[in-house]
Parts: C-alpha cells; sequence; structure tokens
C-alpha cells in the first residue's frame, strides 16, 4: 500500500484500472468512490449541495462494492448527480454464515451537473474482473471499470 | 501456453483441461505479437471451457483483453445445453456502426467541411451528462425498446428503406421490454439520440481505394474521394445498466463458483433467466437502432441545410458488434440453430444468406470496420468461408494495444488536435482529455487488421476510407 494515497490507476488495454486504499473496509470503499467518479469529474470540485443517500445489500464484499460503485454511474445518468465527497459509510457484515447479506449505507455529497463541471470522461460499468480485496494492515481493493 | 501454428493466420490452442473445445486465433505474426501480451489467450481458453460451447472459441485480429470474454471473441452454444452470458456480450450492447453514402465528393464539401462538421456537432447531443434532445415519457421508451429503429422512423427520423439496410430491420422482435429494470429505463430517458463518449464517434470521411468496385457500386460506394459519413454509438446507459443487472441476478440465481472469472456468469440459454437476459439485450438492442436511426436523421438534415441537399444519402448499412444471436449455423454437416455471442465482432454473412438485404444477397453483407480517432476505416464484404471459419463474424475495429492511463500520460489532447489538423482532419470534441485518451497510437493498427480479415477469408476489402472530420463525445 503506498503510504498517503487514497488510489491510484494502474494499466489496463482497453479500460480504467484502479487499487484503492484505506485503513478500514469503509475507507478503502469510500476511496473507491471517489477513484471513480474522477474518472468523469473532479470530485474535489463539487460543491455539496445536495446529498444522496446510498443503501446496497451484497451477498459477499464484492458485490457490495460492485453495487455501491455502480450507485454512482446511475445516479449520474439518471439523476444528473455528480459525487463530490463520500461521508458517513457504514458496512454491516452478515449475521450469519448463511443466507445473509452485507448491508451498506452511506451519504453521497455532491452536486446537479451544470456546465461549471466539465465532465472529461464516462464509465460504462463496473466489472468483477480482476476485481479483489485484501485485508492486512489495512485494506486494498482492486476493480476494473468499462469505459 | 501450447500455441499451435495452422498456417500463417491463424493459430490454435488445442484442448486442455477443461476446455470443451479449441480456440482459435486470426491473427497475423505481428498481430500476434500484441495479443500475447495481456490476457486474450487466456480469456479465450476460459471461453473454451463453457457449456454447450460449439466448435471453436475464435479470437478476431483485433483480439485484445476484455472482462471475462475477449474483445474480439465470437463463440457459439448449442440452445439445448449452452448458455448465454452477458460478459459474452459486453456491457454497450448493440454497439455498432452506421454508415451513410451521399453524392458529394471531397471538392463539393471542401470550403465548408467546418461548418458540416459544426453544425452536427450542435445537433447531435455529444458527450456524457448531456441529455438527449427528446424529453421521453417512460411509455414511449418501452415502446422504442419494442421497436427500434421502426420506432423512429414511424416518428419521422428517416426512411423505411433505412430500416432494411440495417441488421434485423432494426428490430429485435424477441425484445420485451417488461424485463428491463426501472434503473435502466431511467439511464435510458435522458439519453436517447446521444453519441456518447469513449471510443463512440461521428465521421464525415472520404472513400480513399476501391478494392472490389463491383461489390462497393452495389454497396453504394461509387469512386475514390466519395464522401460519407460513419457513426459509432451503442446502447448508452441503458444497455450497460442491463448487462449490470443480469450479471447480478445471475450471480444471486446460479452464482460463479467454479468460474475461472466472475465476468464469465452466464445462464443456461433454456432456463427463465437465461431468456429474460435474452429478451432484455434486444430491448437493448432495439433502443441502440434507435439511437442510430436518429442520429442519422440529424446528420442529413445538416447536410441538406448546409450543402443544400440529403438526397442520395441512403444508409449502406447498420452493423452490431455487441451481441448475442439466434442464427443457423452447420456443424459436422448439419444445420443447427445457435446462440452466437460476438463480442467486439462484427457478423459477416456472405452470399445467399436470407438475414441480409435483397440487393445485397448475391454478394454477401456489407462489414464496417471503424478505425481509431483519425485513420482510415474499412468496408468489407461477408464471405461463405466465414461460416466455416467463424460462425460468420470478423474484427470490429482497431482494438486498444495502450490503456487510457498511459495514453493521458503520453499524449496532450491539444496536441493530438493539431496533429490531425495538419492531416486535415476537423476535429470537434467536448473534452481534450477524452481526445487524448483516444489518440490513434493506443490502437493495434487497423490495415493490419483488416488486411489480416482478408487474407484468412472471415471478411474481403471492398474500399478504405479516411476522415475528413470527426466528432468525438
Amino acid at each position: 500500500m503506498e503510504k498517503g494515497k487514497k488510489f491510484v490507476y494502474l494499466d489496463h488495454p482497453a479500460d480504467a484500472k484502479f487499487q484503492a486504499f484505506g485503513r478500514t473496509m469503509e475507507e478503502a470503499f469510500s476511496h473507491a468512490a471517489l477513484a471513480v467518479a474522477s474518472l468523469m469529474w473532479q470530485p474535489e470540485k463539487v460543491k455539496p449541495r445536495q446529498r444522496r443517500v446510498v443503501i446496497v445489500q451484497g451477498k459477499d464484499q464484492e458485490q457490495l462494492l460492485f453495487k455501491f460503485l455502480s450507485e454512482i454511474l446511475y445516479l449520474f445518468e439518471a439523476k444528473g448527480f455528480l459525487l463530490g465527497t463520500v461521508k458517513d459509510l457504514r458496512i454491516k457484515p452478515p449475521e450469519k454464515e448463511t443466507d445473509s447479506y452485507y448491508f451498506l449505507e452511506a451519504v453521497f455529497e455532491g452536486d446537479n451537473l451544470d456546465k461549471s463541471y466539465p465532465i472529461f470522461g464516462e464509465v460504462k460499468a463496473i466489472t468483477y474482473h480482476d476485481m479483489f480485496i485484501k485485508q492486512n494492515d489495512g485494506v486494498c481493493l482492486q476493480v476494473v471499470v468499462d469505459m | 501456453m501450447e500455441l499451435k501454428k495452422i498456417n500463417d493466420y491463424t493459430w490454435e490452442i488445442p484442448r486442455q483441461g477443461q476446455m470443451r473445445v479449441p480456440a482459435v486465433i486470426y491473427a497475423s505474426e505481428k498481430l500476434l505479437g500484441t495479443i500475447k501480451k495481456d490476457q486474450t489467450l487466456e480469456q479465450a481458453k476460459n471461453v473454451a471451457c463453457l457449456p454447450g460451447i460449439q466448435k471453436c472459441s475464435y479470437v478476431m485480429p483485433d483480439g485484445h483483453q476484455g472482462y471475462g470474454f475477449p474483445i474480439g471473441g465470437v463463440a457459439a452454444f448449442d440452445l439445448e445445453e449452452g448458455i448465454i452470458s452477458p460478459g459474452g456480450v459486453g456491457y454497450d450492447i448493440n454497439c455498432g456502426v452506421r454508415l451513410l453514402r451521399t453524392d458529394y465528393r471531397e471538392k463539393d464539401i471542401a470550403s465548408r467541411r467546418r461548418q458540416l462538421l459544426a453544425e452536427i456537432f450542435k445537433e447531435v447531443p455529444a458527450g456524457v451528462g448531456k441529455g438527449g434532445v427528446t424529453k421521453l415519457s417512460r411509455g414511449v421508451l418501452l415502446e422504442i425498446l419494442a421497436k427500434g429503429a421502426e420506432w423512429a422512423v414511424e416518428n419521422g427520423y428517416g426512411t423505411k428503406e433505412d430500416l432494411t439496410l440495417t441488421e434485423e430491420n432494426g428490430r429485435m422482435k424477441e425484445a420485451d421490454p417488461s424485463y428491463l429494470s426501472s434503473r435502466a429505463l431511467e439511464r435510458g430517458i435522458p439519453q436517447l439520440g446521444t453519441l456518447g463518449s469513449g471510443n463512440h464517434f461521428l465521421e464525415l470521411q472520404k472513400v480513399e481505394k476501391i478494392y472490389d468496385p463491383e461489390v462497393a457500386r452495389v454497396f453504394g460506394i461509387d469512386e475514390e474521394g466519395q464522401i460519407l459519413v460513419m457513426i459509432h454509438c451503442g446502447s448508452r446507459g441503458l444497455g450497460h445498466q442491463v448487462a449490470t443487472d443480469f450479471i447480478e441476478l445471475m450471480e444471486n440465481k446460479i452464482g460463479s463458483k467454479g468460474l475461472p472469472d466472475r465476468e464469465l456468469i452466464n445462464a443456461p440459454i433454456k432456463s427463465p433467466l437465461g431468456q429474460q437476459y435474452y429478451k432484455s439485450m434486444c430491448a437493448a438492442v432495439n433502443y441502440a437502432f434507435a439511437n442510430r436511426q436518429m442520429i442519422a436523421h440529424w446528420v442529413r438534415e445538416v447536410f441538406a441545410r448546409v450543402l443544400g441537399s440529403s438526397a442520395g444519402m441512403r444508409q449502406v448499412y447498420d452493423v452490431c458488434h455487441n451481441v448475442a444471436k439466434i442464427e443457423k449455423h452447420r456443424i459436422d454437416g448439419q444445420e443447427k440453430l445457435l446462440c452466437i455471442h460476438r463480442k467486439g465482432a462484427t457478423r459477416s454473412f456472405g452470399p445467399g444468406r436470407p438475414e441480409i438485404p435483397a440487393i445485397y444477397r448475391p454478394y454477401g453483407q456489407p462489414v464496417i470496420i471503424p478505425g481509431s480517432m483519425g485513420t482510415a476505416s474499412y468496408i468489407l464484404v461477408g464471405t461463405k468461408e466465414a461460416e466455416e471459419l467463424s460462425f460468420s463474424s470478423t474484427a470490429h475495429g482497431a482494438g486498444r494495444v495502450m490503456s487510457r492511463h498511459e495514453a493521458l500520460r503520453r499524449f496532450r489532447g491539444e496536441e493530438i488536435k493539431n496533429q490531425l489538423q495538419a492531416k486535415g482532419i476537423e476535429l470537434q470534441s467536448t473534452s481534450l482529455k477524452g481526445v487524448a485518451e483516444e489518440a490513434s497510437a493506443a490502437y493495434k493498427d487497423v490495415d493490419e487488421v483488416v488486411r489480416t480479415s482478408h487474407e484468412v477469408g472471415i471478411g474481403r476489402l471492398v474500399a478504405k476510407v479516411v476522415p475528413l472530420g470527426v466528432m468525438k463525445g
């Protein structure tokens, strides 16, 4: 893990690949969201004028991540919402071994799309290809997105 | 990995391990060199392990690493024992290419080329975050999903002749929009009639070279210097959402245990879920057909306004290059219905196939292969041999060799724009970053790709076209 970095982009011939880091799973997921947003606009320039509550469930951590990141694309394309920062992200692991889901809840702060925000890319979809989530000292996760 | 040379352009990975069939790669030595550098071969092998696969897992000359299935991958599945896979179609369902011919020659548009392109850029909503021009109701969207380009023509976008010159006549009849999620519809509503970004583009082109004058003439390509318009786009967020939704449904219902890559997730084609995916995919295919139909209509309007007339702007053809289709093919001398997955591959039916327009039937279908930004594109014709060699398929484009990330490190949008201008190519784009990402040096050599297709015999060269103006989302 690279110290202090939230995420890095890696080379992938067709699409975009990144790794996101965090001390906790929650932090790594939040940074992954910024990595996806940064492929399309500059999240750090987005004013915190709107809030969206995001709730997803997944049968494992990978599916949880896949669905969480897919929310960004849906909110952008269907609602014209640009993610700026991720707040209060919480992950609840399954209570039982079988037949239970991971739950994720977070607040997206951001703004509605307008001319003041240049859009420079389009992520078509999140994929499972080469995805991993590793937890040792901290968390490192990797995602390839279709562009 | 064992790779057997069959001839100068054909390579085989023999059956081994879990593979049910061999994998066959069509590539020149040079293309094979780049194919070997990424996971393409491994991915072709993985596809060969899927249930019900027939004959071979194929890689077209522009093959490169995808996720799950390779891009440039073709795989046919038995309808009884086989599977259908969203990853085998791709996220951008019915990403495809439409080509319009014109009666104009280079000299006719020379002084107004810039204006033409600027007007098209104004008329056709381009990039991301730019909503379509039509405010759709959900009811109308459902109609579009069921009827495809037919809906567009009924509503004044283009002519009935366009439909006959589109794969599937612009409508896959098996579409059932009722299986689409609310999210897919919500993403589809604001984006109808938009080009999108990434590798999608709209080009003003001129015919640079004609290799096969007889076939070219049938396609509407009369002479060098003739102006054509090429439109490359797909089903936008709606199609992406359909793929995302069904990957999740299949994961939850069937699971990805035993699959070497989670993106190979699939469902038996006979199963309710497999059928639901197929019918939803058909609806997304229809959306993309309607999309290209509308864009083509606006392009004709601009030509009429700027140059005085759009007469003669007949459609050459419209091809899908991310799709699964039910087609009849011969296996061991027996005719059989199969589900053909083409992910980044173009259908290349030869003479006599009933699916292709009557005017092209004696010759084979037009195969439209877009190059990368600022490079040549090609028009090929489908062949009889392709049925035997590749389930009637060939390449779909140049194929990336460099990541977007590396392209951004190496190129600047402004520089690329200047280089294009120096070559006499106008560029209109919403994002210079996007221009850098799509720099032609990030792609394989499209000339080598089509030459290989021609040599193998899965798509024969008809004409080469070069851009005069590029609009990029």
